[in-house]
């Protein structure tokens, strides 16, 4: 094999690479995804057992436990499940920390703050 | 070559790239309303279920907090606003979505109202086999003047993927997915999470715009 057909090859060679490289650099910036802007684990599936007819105790369990988690994890709580836990809080009995929940999702998310305020003033009459 | 045939040539190649770069691009959806109303909240009502699986409600409404909260809205939570509508009377889906705005906004006080329909849920048998399949609707509205945001259609299959040529890699999601799928009893719950994302998630195309908590959400496209 001459030198120049060699040199050739090489150029070849580092050419498609480098086009491989690119493709998949492309293919990786279309695949990256945003990290999660909240912890979400069982709360979806709490308030799909909660539909269900699951019971509250067993939710309340699984989602103060969560709680824990994401504070200890330093992430956010997903909109809502404050507000969720709290409804279970007010089912067996346990007002008091409904209400603090509802001022926590309030806290949290101001958003919520006309229905949050109308299920506290409900709870008063 | 003379001067006016170079430029006859050349403005039939730009004529002819210009129709093929018309027709590869689809039409784009109108965000106009969208734009301008900037919708911080969405209250999502009960899906209105046109399915034959009477479960399909409850499913679909509880995956669409996920994907709505995550593209940066206040997503009202979802049992909360369905026990409110049972304590007034409510307990159809079809009689909640009849609610007019006026009253949802002195209920709810949301920025926008998301209507969602499910078109199919469940099981299809055919001669080779089966498919779980769940299909749904979105209309977003805006709560204080009725004016439609944005709507948009997604569907999703418990057997995508399994007979194309997607190649090693497709092949492989594809016994991926199904080994979740099956692990599971309720594959068709499953799979309206699937649909869901689809549906309610920050995409190019025509998804739904980024709201006030998605970093995205200064550069105002989807």
């Amino acid at each position: 094999m001459s030198g120049a057909k060699v040199d050739c090859m090489k150029q070849h060679i580092t050419t498609r690479s480098l086009a491989l490289l690119g493709v998949t650099l492309l293919l990786g910036g279309c695949m990256a995804t945003q990290k999660p802007l909240y912890q979400w684990d069982s709360y979806p599936t709490q308030v799909h057992g909660h539909f269900k007819g699951e019971s509250p105790e067993a939710q309340i369990a699984a989602l103060e436990l969560q709680l824990q988690k994401t504070q200890a994890n330093g992430a956010a709580t997903p909109p809502g499940l404050h507000a969720h836990l709290g409804m279970l809080y007010s089912k067996v009995g346990r007002d008091d920390q409904m209400v603090q929940q509802l001022e926590l999702e309030k806290a949290k998310f101001p958003e919520s703050t006309p229905f949050m305020n109308r299920l506290l003033a409900q709870l008063k009459k | 070559m003379p001067i006016a045939s170079t430029r006859f040539f050349s403005t039939a190649v730009l004529t002819f790239a210009a129709f093929l770069a018309g027709c590869a691009a689809p039409k784009a959806y109108d965000y106009s309303a969208f734009k301008q109303a900037k919708p911080r909240s969405i209250l999502v009502l009960p899906p209105v279920n046109e399915s034959l699986d009477i479960k399909a409600t409850h499913s679909l409404l509880s995956h669409s907090s996920r994907p709505l909260a995550e593209a940066g809205y206040y997503v009202l939570p979802v049992a909360l606003v369905d026990e409110t509508f049972r304590q007034n009377g409510l307990t159809q889906a079809d009689d909640m979505h009849a609610v007019d705005l006026k009253k949802l906004n002195e209920i709810f006080g949301a920025d926008a109202v998301l209507y969602l329909r499910v078109k199919r849920y469940g099981a299809t048998y055919y001669v080779l086999g089966s498919a779980t399949v769940v299909e749904a609707e979105a209309r977003l509205i805006d709560a204080r003047t009725g004016t439609l945001l944005w709507d948009g259609t997604a569907r999703a299959s418990s057997e995508e993927g399994k007979n194309n040529n997607a190649g090693l890699v497709g092949l492989l999601i594809t016994a991926v997915v199904q080994q979740v799928l099956s692990s599971v009893t309720d594959q068709s719950h499953d799979v309206a999470g699937i649909a869901s994302h689809r549906l309610l998630s920050v995409r190019a195309g025509n998804g739904l715009l980024p709201g006030p908590r998605h970093p995205a959400y200064a550069d105002g496209k989807p």
